[in-house]
């Protein structure tokens, strides 16, 4: 296929604006799997349910998915706590958080699911914004805001948790509670109650990831398994522990899907974004931004 | 007497037993007469393809009960034995298995869709037992399987006959469309779906510019219409399953497709939740269907199907137009139950034997099958869809909006072409 500017340009763009869904779906776990190292193989499940209350919400009031995220991110923030403390007293306490966690959080992701599935049926749900359907094209390059809207708030939720992460106290002391506790204790800090909140922010980022979820693409209850993979891959290329990581994996990730796509065929773009992780791990095996 | 007459106290004591093991042995029968037929199948009642697969179960369940109602087959009530496949082939082996060593049941049906259906049907040889399966295309090209029969009405060459109508109608447009791009997901159906595309324009003559699968799980389409467009194709056929169809519709509009014809056997665009959702995005596509409520398409009985099935369907948040595949999952269960009752016994052969024989009156219309378990004469629809505004359920129920352009004996309207300029 002939290499044209319009191609190129259009491809990239597009491979950007994909990458601002894939950090949306991929930071809680570089919170939850990179900073706290609980393997919350459910995540993907609260983003499915986020995008469920987002069509709740505009079903019932029409209101817009992103701005129902936003307003009962609280909500999914509490849910993220209460969580936490099952899987703290029931595994993390004992020292028994690795292989019984991991059931622990597909039984949620199975639990989720089936909730999901007797509220609201089997079918596919997606919800038309009033700017769904329009694209701005600027030159010969689209920008579709089905796509550009998501994108935008995404990096601005990304960047701004970056910042927390990396300019506040809390957010050192996440950073400093999967690698030394104890000091963290002597500091005076609770490591218990800042992962707590550290996940609980985890879940709450999966609730706005939902909302971007169904503006993009029909939703139906078991449509989480599909983003397991994608968001570990996403969190491990980037490095764990690191938002910024998160940000670099899912640009990676969104512009060789894109590009795959369009010049090669897309049948090849999962072995491309695969291959470039493997790539990645064997010169670096922390991860593009890990430590 | 008994010490007078011994001979006659033995006779009397064998008459006692043989009268009791008659007795016993007429009640173990009336007890096996009474036993319910069970029937077995998987069907997706999780995962991407569940939305189809609830809708298929309660369309066999209105039959079910349609049936009991009557006093059922061969004089038992009739039972169905469920497993969820979560649209997933690997749980099928397990669930056929379990249904015929565990839940002895008497008759298996298939689940919905040529994924699962393909890994039943070794199952099904081994044990030799009849499948009447739902929406399978093209599955057993390979097992040759007598004991095999297929619902969706793709005709004797099912990979053909499901597309051969889209490229009938590229054929008819002046001038006559010359490139075409084959686009479809990496799955069975649509692999099956882009092989009788492959036939169906070396027969008409065209070239194909474009050829490539995707992922099933693309999230955006994007780049894979403009690689397209920059081959600037008369033709864009798509095989696709119901999420990667709304991506590809979408993204269609989004790049703004500029091409003569656009559409294909898109599963997901025959049920409300996609009609409704992609609602005016779907003007000016021609799309493989089943049933729509034009003028020309008279299926006897499949309005009173629809008015059993609707309202239940609305209870249960199922697919409440239940057009695509929910009255023939009702006409599988009529074949098979007719069989039955005709051949008076549950012997597998002589079903077989039954259902290759004979002409089934359903409620999809009259159905015989070909010496490979197809349709002996295909009949699926292509339709423009036209004039759709905002996304409103009731417009699909109405005429006019999904116009039928093909088979010509069904036609309630003319193609209009190009795509692009018919899109608004």
């Amino acid at each position: 296929m002939e290499v044209t500017a319009d191609l190129l340009v259009n491809a990239l763009i597009s491979g950007i604006l994909l990458a601002g869904f894939y950090a949306a779906v991929s930071v809680g776990i570089g919170i939850a799997f990179g900073m706290l190292d609980v393997v919350n193989i459910a995540h993907p499940a609260f983003i499915v349910l986020g995008a469920y209350v987002a069509y709740i919400a505009h079903e019932m009031l029409g209101a817009d998915p992103i701005v129902t995220a936003f307003v009962l991110s609280p909500a999914f923030f509490v849910l993220g706590l209460v969580i936490y403390r099952i899987y703290y007293y029931a595994f993390e306490r004992h020292g028994q958080e690795s292989l019984r966690s991991l059931a622990f959080f597909f039984g949620i992701l199975f639990i989720t699911e089936v909730v999901l599935i007797l509220s609201f049926g089997v079918d596919y749900r997606l919800v038309n914004t009033s700017y769904s359907s329009t694209t701005w094209r600027v030159g010969f390059v689209d920008f579709p805001l089905r796509l550009v809207v998501p994108f935008a708030v995404s990096l601005a939720m990304t960047l701004g948790l970056h910042f927390y992460f990396t300019r506040t106290f809390f957010g050192r002391s996440v950073l400093a509670v999967a690698q030394d506790p104890l000091a963290l204790q002597l500091m005076g800090v609770n490591p218990r109650r800042v992962k707590e909140l550290a996940f609980a922010l985890s879940i709450a980022t999966a609730g706005v990831a939902g909302a971007f979820l169904i503006v993009i693409q029909p939703v139906q209850p078991a449509l989480g398994r599909v983003f397991i993979g994608l968001v570990f891959a996403i969190t491990v290329l980037g490095g764990l522990g690191s938002i910024t990581g998160t940000m670099v994996g899912a640009a990676i990730l969104g512009i060789a899907e894109s590009f795959t796509a369009t010049f090669f065929g897309p049948s090849w773009s999962p072995a491309v974004s695969f291959g470039l992780l493997l790539a990645a791990l064997a010169f670096k095996p922390t991860g593009l931004l890990g430590r | 007497m008994t010490r007078k007459h011994p001979r006659l106290a033995a006779g009397l004591h064998s008459a006692v037993q043989l009268a009791t093991g008659l007795l016993l042995a007429a009640g173990l029968a009336s007890a096996h007469a009474a036993d319910p037929l069970k029937i077995g199948f998987g069907m997706s009642m999780t995962g991407p393809l569940a939305g189809n697969g609830k809708a298929a179960l309660l369309a066999m369940e209105i039959w079910r009960d349609d049936v009991n109602a009557k006093g059922g087959l061969l004089g038992r009530k009739v039972e169905f034995v469920t497993y969820d496949d979560q649209t997933n082939p690997s749980t099928v082996p397990g669930i056929y298995n379990k249904l015929l060593d565990i839940d002895k049941v008497d008759i298996i049906m298939s689940g919905y869709g040529t994924n699962v259906i393909a890994p039943a049907i070794p199952i099904a040889m081994q044990r030799k037992m009849v499948l009447m399966s739902l929406f399978g295309t093209d599955v057993n090209a390979k097992f040759k399987y007598d004991g095999y029969f297929q619902i969706m009405p793709n005709g004797a060459d099912p990979s053909l006959g499901l597309v051969n109508g889209f490229f009938e109608i590229a054929a008819a447009m002046k001038p006559k469309a010359q490139t075409v791009a084959l686009v479809g997901a990496d799955a069975e159906y649509p692999h099956a779906a882009l092989e009788g595309a492959r036939r169906s324009v070396k027969n008409h003559k065209m070239k194909i510019v474009y050829d490539k699968t995707y992922p099933p799980n693309t999230t955006d389409c994007a780049p894979i219409i403009r690689a397209i467009q920059a081959t600037n194709p008369d033709v864009v056929f798509v095989a696709s399953y119901p999420p990667d169809s709304a991506c590809i519709v979408r993204a269609a509009n989004e790049v703004g497709l500029k091409t003569k014809q656009f559409g294909g056997p898109m599963i997901g665009l025959g049920y409300a939740a996609l009609k409704t959702q992609l609602g005016p995005l779907l003007n000016g596509m021609t799309s493989w269907e089943l049933y729509v409520p034009e003028p020309t398409i008279k299926f006897p009985f499949i309005k009173e199907f629809l008015a059993k099935y609707q309202p239940r369907a609305a209870t249960e948040k199922l697919d409440p137009l239940g057009f695509y595949l929910p009255p023939y999952a009702y006409a599988q269960m009529q074949i098979v139950g007719e069989a039955i009752q005709k051949v008076g016994s549950l012997d597998q052969g002589k079903i077989a034997k039954y259902i290759h024989a004979n002409k089934f009156s359903t409620v999809v219309g009259d159905v015989s099958f070909a010496k490979n378990g197809e349709w002996a004469v295909g009949r699926p629809l292509y339709v423009q869809y036209r004039g759709i505004v905002g996304n409103d359920l009731e417009q699909w129920k109405q005429p006019g909006k999904a116009v039928v352009v093909w088979p010509a004996s069904l036609k309630s309207g003319e193609h209009r072409y190009p795509y692009d300029q018919n899109r608004k």
